[in-house]
């Protein structure tokens, strides 16, 4: 919010936090002040569940490289499966 | 100054005030000992939430003689770990301006109230607290403001939301008390260009304002708890130029 630079992504999936597991329904990105890596700014990350409470939350903060890495390492991994699923998949 | 032959002693605890719309809100109140009268300050919290690094800055204002009110700006968002509220808060782009204003002079009646008070009350905070107090101290009245590092005080159009609806700067015709302002010459949020409009626009309505930027020094030049931002020179004197000038304007 120091930045305005906030996006939200609604996700289906689920997360493993401080008290086991819940659903994720949104990440909420942000590049922003962190709060505990030690830069003025971040690529923050925090896998929610919007009906959960405070605690259903698993946060993390990026640089922006890492946060790219991650970014193409996803995008990665969606292609092999969708080539997977539709067995356009070559065999490893 | 300080006498090892006097009593020194404070109190330091959360309470909770109505504040703005009649909310229950969290305060981390800190005062010294003893029958005053004090001067009152209201510290507003950075984006990170009302953390530990907030609360030791209350208890140092009190060190020097100051009873301190401290908010919890998020306290609506829910309770928890800090870093839980603050993300939340981070999540909903933030807490809206005329709640936080409400807030601060909440704190301001309630420091103002106290027997122990002076009758005067200032306002300070730094990175978005820093924006906020500024903005308390145009918005309401008070009797020294101190922004740190405030970022935001200068707002494009495209950055205005509805919890932001008027840039700060905007409202400095109205700025209410003398102005002391602490930057780094390498932050971007405010940048050396944003704080020279500042300067501007507070020349332009004959306010009485000091600014100091600190060469070599980033955002949250204050911050020993983040090795990357300390700046340990600059924090020295800027701690001395905060109470030098809230004793000055306050005492």
């Amino acid at each position: 919010m120091c930045t305005n630079i906030l996006i939200h992504a609604r996700l289906e999936g689920a997360g493993f936090g401080r008290k086991g597991w819940f659903p994720v329904t949104r990440a909420n990105v942000t590049y922003d002040h962190p709060l505990h890596l030690d830069l003025e700014h971040a690529v923050t990350v925090d896998f929610v569940d919007e009906a959960g409470g405070l605690e259903a939350r698993i946060g993390v903060e990026l640089t922006v490289a890492s946060a790219r890495e991650l970014a193409e390492a996803l995008l990665a991994a969606c292609a092999e499966a969708e080539a997977y699923e539709t067995g356009a998949a070559q065999p490893r | 100054m300080a006498d090892t032959g006097a009593y020194d002693g404070m109190l330091a605890e959360v309470t909770k005030i109505p504040g703005h719309g009649g909310h229950w809100i969290s305060v981390y109140f800190v005062r010294p000992l003893g029958p005053g009268p004090f001067p009152g300050v209201v510290w507003l919290h950075h984006m990170p939430g009302w953390d530990e690094w907030t609360k030791e800055a209350a208890r140092k204002l009190a060190y020097h003689g100051f009873m301190v009110a401290a908010p919890d700006l998020y306290c609506r968002a829910g309770t928890g770990a800090p870093e839980d509220v603050a993300a939340k808060v981070r999540a909903e782009g933030g807490v809206p301006d005329d709640q936080v204003v409400g807030d601060a002079a909440a704190c301001r009646d309630f420091l103002r109230a106290l027997p122990q008070s002076n009758g005067k009350v200032g306002v300070t905070g730094t990175c978005s607290g820093g924006r906020h107090a500024y903005l308390a101290a145009c918005r309401e009245r008070f009797d020294a403001c101190v922004d740190l590092w405030g970022g935001g005080v200068v707002m494009r159009p495209e950055d205005l939301t509805e919890k932001r609806p008027v840039a700060p700067i905007d409202y400095t015709k109205d700025l209410s008390c003398p102005l002391l302002g602490l930057f780094g010459e390498e932050d971007r949020a405010p940048s050396p260009e944003q704080v020279r409009e500042h300067e501007e626009e507070l020349k332009k309505y004959g306010k009485t304002y000091e600014f100091h930027m600190y060469a070599g020094a980033g955002h949250g030049f204050f911050y020993h708890d983040r090795p990357a931002a300390y700046r340990a020179e600059a924090a020295v004197d800027g701690w001395r130029k905060v109470l030098d000038f809230f004793h000055r304007h306050l005492g």
